[in-house]
């Protein structure tokens, strides 16, 4: 029996589709079987980031609406076997799919798959009530600003209000300069005001920008720190003990001499 | 001295103590999720049980309901916060 997992922020635009994609792709890296599901309903953006816009016939809509069978709308990634895509709908609106329906359907996905991604919206409304309703545990990705913080606040009472208690905070695109020079909270800082675990800490690093643009998860980069960041959060989400990445550490003088001769840094 | 060094180094107020404490204050008022009327009930019992052993300023006395890391510090608890503060104790009370 596979296990449904919902990434959720409240916020918009923290990195809730990258570190879907990234995720979903580094558990196939570790040979288990993935679906990611899209259930921004309008707004469908995972597809792009997958780099598989071109291969969508029918989306999830049309599988709640029993349109076709859940087994025609799901994409199959042909670079990473084992990965596949169910895409949001992108001319319907959120109405279109209910919480009974995304139960119904991941328990049919469940049969088959190791990992369900379900790749929540921005918001409190409707999509998010539909995408957390049939989740095991939530992902709950902020960054290191008080209004993406302010708002997985709120989402983590909202997940506790709907029974949903396996959470785990994921902090991303954390710059270990400015945490330095006291210009960004902490890790520490954000677990102190949020009082939940984390599952992992992504670096900010231009090579998502880059990934995304060519459509291939960083996670399959080798020479990305956020990819490596990624790698590690797949195993630990497996259940594996791999330990979080004190990005504090880059500070120190090894680091540095690591850095100047151009070393690989863990 | 010792106030002008550390300004010199950066550790006085620097931008994420900010950003922290105006957090932990907005956050307070998103977690009192619970009615002003239910408050001002628990206000009003504390005040009452209070009031026999000591004199508080109750204009002042400000109760809110929040989260905080359990004691264990595995999961999030709700928690009850209550700033009283206490004119003098009363001579029985001693």
């Amino acid at each position: 029996m596979g296990e449904v997992i919902v990434i959720t922020s409240g916020k918009g635009g923290v990195g809730k589709t990258t570190t879907t994609a990234n995720i979903g792709t580094g558990l196939v890296l570790q040979r288990k079987k993935v679906v990611l599901i899209d259930t921004d309903i309008g707004l469908r953006n995972l597809d792009v980031v997958m780099g598989l816009e071109n291969r969508i016939v029918y989306d999830i809509v049309d599988v709640i609406e029993g349109n076709c069978r859940l087994k025609q709308a799901l994409i199959k990634d042909k670079r990473y076997e084992g990965l596949h895509l169910l895409p949001a709908a992108q001319t319907r609106d959120k109405s279109a799919v209910n919480p009974e329906g995304m139960i119904k359907l991941c328990n049919e996905l469940k049969k088959e798959f190791d990992y369900i991604l379900v790749d929540c919206p921005a918001g409190i409304e409707q999509g998010f009530k539909n995408a957390i309703a049939a989740a095991d545990r939530a992902i709950v990705v902020t960054t290191p600003e008080v209004s993406a913080v302010r708002d997985a606040d709120r989402i983590i009472g909202l997940l506790e209000a709907n029974e949903l208690r396996e959470q785990k905070l994921l902090i991303n695109r954390v710059r270990p300069d400015m945490v330095k020079r006291g210009d960004m909270m902490s890790i520490d800082d954000i677990i102190d005001i949020l009082a939940i675990d984390l599952i992992g800490v992504v670096p900010d690093d231009e090579k998502i920008i880059i990934s995304t643009n060519r459509g291939e998860p960083a996670v399959t980069d080798n020479k990305s720190q956020a990819g490596e960041a990624y790698r590690a959060i797949a195993r630990r989400i497996m259940g594996e003990n791999v330990p979080i990445l004190d990005l504090r550490e880059e500070d120190g003088f090894m680091f540095k001499i690591k850095k100047l001769f151009g070393l690989k840094v863990n | 001295m010792l106030l002008d060094l550390s300004k010199l180094f950066g550790r006085s107020k620097n931008s994420k103590d900010l950003a922290k404490e105006r957090l932990k204050l907005v956050l307070i008022h998103d977690r009192a999720n619970v009615s002003p009327q239910f408050l001002e009930m628990v206000k009003g019992e504390i005040i009452k049980v209070i009031s026999n052993y000591m004199d508080v300023d109750e204009d002042s006395l400000d109760i809110q309901m929040t989260r905080t890391r359990s004691e264990e510090g595995d999961r999030a608890v709700p928690a009850l916060v209550a700033n009283i503060p206490i004119r003098s104790v009363k001579n029985s009370g001693k």
